[in-house]
Order: structure tokens, then C-alpha cells, then sequence
């Protein structure tokens, strides 16, 4: 029961920088062919060889979902991660050859909704840039508010204001601005659903505000994709295929599962889609469970662990694998 | 033209016949003496030359003949084609997949050219020319799911996925195995599945729906359902049971060879890239017993499966009643000797 879909392989055709903290990398096919269209929210796993180390991240597509010519991502550069985006920043150029999975939208717009409600923050933006423009081209309706830290760090400001007038709002942190939240919520139409992508910190408080003003949970939609974080090293035993490991700190537990030779299942890599979920045959010490799959009951158990964004300490980790 | 496509009826008068192409080619759906419910899905990618699994969507002999035959069910009842309001980005999809499909796949019967937007099909063994601006509902006769699926063999469902489940709101539905699009039209994974003997207590459907949430576009896969049909009817369905249920009771050893039929379902299930949305390919081939029993290794294996199959399965797929005499009949064709694993003939 493979879902493993063809991956693409791609030249990079254009790298711009969007601002101090962003840039922007264009992507089309080696062989020339169309890009499979896709649906407003899908992301692409970008694969980077980073001298020796391979590197699977994945970045929301940010292009016209209709445009088969190319994919667009922003990468915000991130000076504390395990260096996918640093690599990206620095080592990428036009002309390089890279590879794509298909895309996957795992932050679908309702098609149901009367009314589209976009909260954006930073480089949350991405994802909504694609499904503004599936929205627009459908004749849909859809609000964007976005919140920047700065006028010099609004990316695509211009352009979505130029785009579609006065339904983008921006807010910028250095001018003190912040979303009314509650005031936008109570004035929007009945049939609107909300999707929110951003930090953390703002995820939660449109959920919060959503719930306490009584917006049912499934009209209010959020992606928040984690990094694998760095940890201390650790060793790891696969059962099934036979192999014993070590997890480097700046490595994440799936890469070295990978690095490994064993083929493992994945869509998103951030901790949210389920799809690599291990059953853990033994396991002497404590998962350091990162993921939003599991539930609390289960990292409890510490019976499954998420290999994408988990880690482990102790004595011995045993995976079904 | 009528080289390529039988003239034949799938009601009244029954003419319907697979050719000895035909059978060779049927897709023989037990690879092994007994039969189980399992979570039976693979890659849908093409097959040997000739199989069903050739192409993305087979086109065989019965094609125009099945489409005259959906186009009277389709007049007499309109409900069996239904598009709730957001599922027509779907349907664009599906036309889409299913126009480049079958002009690749088929050249000498289909073709497809596009400037842009503006596209122009033609469907040969039908004789359908047309043109027609892509997204744009009002340049086609009909919204773009039922165009297509008035031209394409099989049933066909859409579901929309949101909340972590699928809901089946949308479908082109006139060869079914008993049961209704009109009733089950809206509802999610699990209850359209309610009706399932023990498949709900084994987990099947917990498994088979959280695979089918991480369906990838560019990576379907299939798996066969399988039932028994009395007479070549295609439109067993729930809203004509009262035309076709009776005939169940009018099966003698005299006439089961030529009226029974095994009845296999090809179900594809493919992800739809704009809408997000699954696309739900049921694709039926009815074969009578007769045909059936030319092939030494299916009969044989369709007499065990029948004869050890849980009366609970042999109630829900509606040949309970018919089992004995089912048995008698294969019974003749099977010598006890051992088959060979797999579904192809020996």
C-alpha cells in the first residue's frame, strides 16, 4: 500500500530576494513538461543535497495554482534551524537541479464556505497567496488580514494590495498594529470559515477567540508546520529491517531512518499529517513527542512515535520498522 | 466502428455476450480459493497489454452499448446523477482526467485539442463533437461530471474531503450493485459504509479511510469488489428492486448457466488536483457462469469461494438464496485438483 507518488525533478529558474529575511525560488521541470496544477494550500517537499547530508523540507506553494509552467516557493531564512533554509539562502541558484515530491494540501480551503476568512502571519502568507488566487479565478469571496513585524519585512504587500484592493489589511508590529480579532469575527457573514497560518502563539489566539465566541471548531482552520528541532544524539534499533543508528543532534529521526537505507512513508515531515507514525516495539527512557498526530493518551504510552519531528532520550528505542 | 463495439442490450432481451477477447480479459477478482474482506488495495499503475489494467480507464467492447444503456436510465430517473453546488471544481477535474486519459490512451476513438481554455473533443464511437471553454459550465450540455460520465463506462463518485473524513457529494450512478446515490448523497466514509457485514468490526474502514486521506495526485489504486447479478442488468439498484429482486426466484438448474452472472467491480480511486477532492471509479464486468467455466482454474476457484463464503457475505451480496443451486452447478467444474495463486488463468 504505497502513496507514493512520482517526484518531480526540477531546474531552478529564477531565485529572488523578496526581502532581508525571504527569498523567493522558482522551480520548473528538467524535461520541460507541465507541472501538475494543484489546490490552493498544497505544499512540495523541496530535497537538498547539503554537501552529503540529504535534506527534506517542506514549503507551501505560493504560485497560481493554474500556472503549469512553474512552482513558487518563499523560504524565510531561519540563522537557528538545522540549516535547510540556510542552505536554501546560500547555496541555491538558478540553473541547480533539484527534486519535488507532488504536491499535497493538507490546509484545504471549504469549498463549502460562503466566505473565506485569511489570517496571515510573516511567512504564513504563503499558502493563502495560492488560494487567493483559486478563489479570484472561481469568483469566490475571501478577506486577508496579515500581520508583519515591518513595512521593510511585508512580503508581497504591494503586490496583494495591487492585486485585490481592499480585501487585504496589513498590520504592521513596529506601528503597534494589531487585528481587532474580535471585532472581525462578530461582523463576518453566516457560511465563513477561518484559516489561520502563522507563529505559533497566533494560531492559538484565533482559535482561542473563535471558541469563546462560540464559532464552531470545524469552520476555523489552521497549518502550522513544526521544523524537526535539534536535540542531543541518540541511538535507535529498527526491528524489521535489521539496523541499529545513531540519530545525529541536527538530524532529525526520519532523515536518519532514511540516511539508513530503509524506506520509510511521508507527507509532510512537519509533525502533522500522521503518515510516518511508527509503531515503538521498546522503549527504555523518554520520546520527546514534538508532533500534532498523536494524541495525549498515545505519547503517553510512548507505543508510537512521529519520526519526522520526534526525538528520544534514554537507554534504548526499539522502532517497528 | 461496429468491428470495435458489440450491438447489445443490458435489459429486456438480454443480448448482451462477452466475446472470447472478453473473456480471456475479465478481470478475475479472487487470487486464492477463499474470499475475505481485507483492505485489498494496490498502485493503479498499467497492466499487461490487453488487461483492464492496460489503461487509466478501459474502454472495451460494451462501451457504446453500456452508454446507451445509462442514457435510459439517466431519462427515466435524473436522481441518479446528482453535483452538490461545490463539487463542480471536482467535476472539472475528473473531465480533465479523463479526456487526456482516454485521447492518449485511445487515439483512434478519442481526441482532445486545446488553445488555451478553449477545448475541443471528440468521442468517435459516439459520435460527439464538441467545443467548449474549460471551467465554464455554460459552454457544455450538461455541468462537467455528467458530461464526461455520460461518456465513460462505470460509475463514478466524488467526495470532498474536509475534517478529516470524506463525504460523497457528487455522482454519476446507473450500474450499481444495490445501492443508492440519492440516499447516500452528503454522508461521511463510515456511514455510507454502515450497511457492510463485519468488514466495521475487522477496522477495515478505519484503515482504508485514513490510507485514502493521504491519496497523492499521481498515485491511484485499485482493488475489486465483487457480487452476483441475475440476467446482464446493469441498473441494479435500490429504486428498481422491485423490477429486478423477483428474478432471484426463477433460477432453475436449467437456466442458471446462461442467467447467472459473476459480477466484478474494478474500483479505482484517484486525487483530484484542483478541487483536493477523491475521484471514485467503479467499473463493472458482468460474465455468465458459462463463460465463466470455459476458464478450467475460475471454475474451480469459484466453486470453493461460493461454497465457503460466510452466509453473512452471501446475504449482503443477495445470493443466499441461490447458493444451492449455484453449487450444483459449478460443482461440475471442479475436479479438486489444486489451483494455481494469482488471479490469471493457468
Amino acid at each position: 500500500m504505497s502513496v507514493g507518488a512520482p517526484k518531480i525533478p526540477v531546474v531552478v529558474a529564477e531565485v529572488v530576494e523578496v526581502n532581508a529575511l525571504i527569498k523567493r525560488f522558482r522551480f520548473q521541470r528538467r524535461d520541460g513538461a507541465a507541472m501538475p496544477v494543484f489546490s490552493g494550500g498544497s505544499h512540495v517537499v523541496v530535497e537538498m543535497d547539503d554537501h552529503g547530508t540529504r535534506r527534506m523540507n517542506p514549503y507551501s506553494l505560493m504560485s497560481h495554482p493554474a500556472d503549469t509552467l512553474g512552482y513558487e516557493i518563499s523560504v524565510r531564512r531561519d540563522e537557528v534551524g538545522r540549516g535547510g533554509s540556510l542552505y536554501m539562502h546560500t547555496h541555491v541558484r538558478p540553473g541547480m537541479e533539484m527534486v519535488l515530491s507532488q504536491p499535497v494540501n493538507l490546509f484545504p480551503l471549504d469549498a463549502r464556505a460562503k466566505k473565506h476568512l485569511m489570517i496571515a502571519g510573516g511567512i504564513g502568507i504563503t499558502p493563502f497567496l495560492a488560494q487567493m488566487a483559486q478563489v479570484e479565478a472561481m469568483g469566490g469571496r475571501f478577506e486577508l488580514h496579515y500581520s508583519v513585524r515591518s513595512p521593510a519585512l511585508g512580503a508581497y504587500v504591494e503586490h496583494l494590495q495591487e492585486q485585490y484592493g481592499s480585501r487585504v489589511h496589513v498590520y504592521y508590529d513596529e506601528l503597534k498594529q494589531q487585528i481587532d480579532l474580535k471585532t472581525l469575527l462578530k461582523s463576518q457573514p453566516l457560511g465563513t470559515h477561518i484559516y489561520v497560518c502563522g507563529p505559533k502563539g497566533m494560531i492559538a489566539w484565533v482559535k482561542a477567540t473563535a471558541a469563546a465566541m462560540g464559532w464552531p471548531a470545524l469552520a476555523v482552520h489552521s497549518e502550522e508546520f513544526l521544523a524537526p528541532p535539534v536535540g542531543l544524539a541518540f541511538e535507535v534499533q529498527l526491528a524489521a529491517s535489521g539496523k541499529s543508528f545513531t540519530v545525529q543532534p541536527n538530524q532529525s529521526l526520519l532523515e536518519a531512518i532514511e540516511a539508513a537505507g530503509v524506506e520509510a512513508p511521508y507527507l509532510c515531515r512537519g509533525g502533522a499529517c500522521g503518515q510516518c507514525e511508527t509503531d515503538v516495539l521498546r522503549c527504555d527512557g523518554h520520546i520527546e513527542h514534538n508532533d500534532h498526530w498523536l494524541t495525549d493518551a498515545q505519547k503517553a504510552s510512548h507505543t508510537k512515535i512521529m519520526p519526522c519531528v520526534s526525538r528520544f532520550r534514554g537507554a534504548a528505542l526499539i522502532l517497528d520498522r | 466502428m461496429s468491428l470495435d463495439f458489440n450491438v447489445e442490450t443490458f435489459r429486456g432481451d438480454y443480448t448482451f455476450k462477452n466475446s472470447a477477447k472478453a473473456i480471456k480479459r475479465f478481470p478475475f477478482p479472487f487470487p486464492e480459493d477463499s474470499y475475505m474482506y481485507s483492505v485489498n488495495m494496490e498502485p493503479h499503475v498499467p497492466g499487461a497489454v490487453g488487461s483492464v489494467f492496460e489503461h487509466l480507464f478501459d474502454v472495451d467492447e460494451h462501451y457504446v452499448a453500456e452508454m446507451r444503456d445509462r442514457a435510459q436510465v439517466l431519462a427515466e430517473d435524473p436522481l441518479r446523477c446528482q453535483t452538490l453546488p461545490h463539487m463542480e471544481l471536482a467535476g472539472w477535474d475528473l473531465l480533465e482526467l479523463i479526456m487526456e486519459s482516454k485521447a492518449r490512451d485511445y487515439p483512434q476513438w478519442f481526441e482532445l485539442h486545446k488553445d488555451g481554455d478553449n477545448w475541443h473533443w471528440i468521442n468517435k464511437p459516439l459520435q460527439i463533437e464538441q467545443k467548449f471553454t474549460f471551467m465554464d459550465a455554460s459552454t457544455l450540455p450538461y455541468g462537467p461530471m455528467e458530461y464526461i460520465t455520460r461518456q465513460t463506462q462505470g460509475d463514478f463518485t466524488l467526495q470532498d474531503q474536509r475534517d478529516d473524513d470524506l463525504w460523497i457529494e457528487a455522482g454519476m450512478v446507473t450500474t450499481q450493485a444495490d445501492w443508492s446515490l440519492d440516499f447516500d448523497i452528503g454522508m461521511s466514509f463510515k456511514q455510507w459504509h454502515a450497511p457492510v457485514p463485519l468488514a466495521h468490526q475487522m477496522n477495515i474502514f478505519d484503515r482504508a479511510l485514513k490510507f485514502l486521506l493521504k491519496l497523492q495526485h499521481g498515485a491511484p489504486v485499485r482493488r475489486f469488489n465483487w457480487t452476483m447479478t441475475v440476467d446482464a442488468l446493469l441498473d441494479t439498484s435500490p429504486e428498481n428492486y422491485p423490477k429486478w429482486g423477483p428474478s432471484k426466484t426463477t433460477m432453475t438448474p436449467e437456466t442458471i448457466g446462461h442467467r447467472q452472472h459473476l459480477r466484478v467491480e474494478l474500483q479505482t480511486l484517484h486525487r483530484l488536483p484542483r478541487s483536493n477532492a477523491i475521484v471514485f471509479p467503479i467499473r463493472c464486468y458482468l460474465i455468465r457462469f458459462e463463460e465463466l467455466v470455459t476458464v478450467p482454474k475460475w471454475a474451480r476457484r469459484l466453486h470453493r469461494v461460493v461454497r465457503d463464503i460466510p452466509d453473512e457475505l452471501a446475504t449482503y451480496k443477495g445470493f443466499l438464496r441461490n447458493k444451492p443451486l449455484m453449487l450444483d452447478y459449478l460443482a461440475q467444474f471442479d475436479d479438486g485438483q489444486p489451483t494455481s495463486p494469482g488471479f490469471g488463468a493457468d
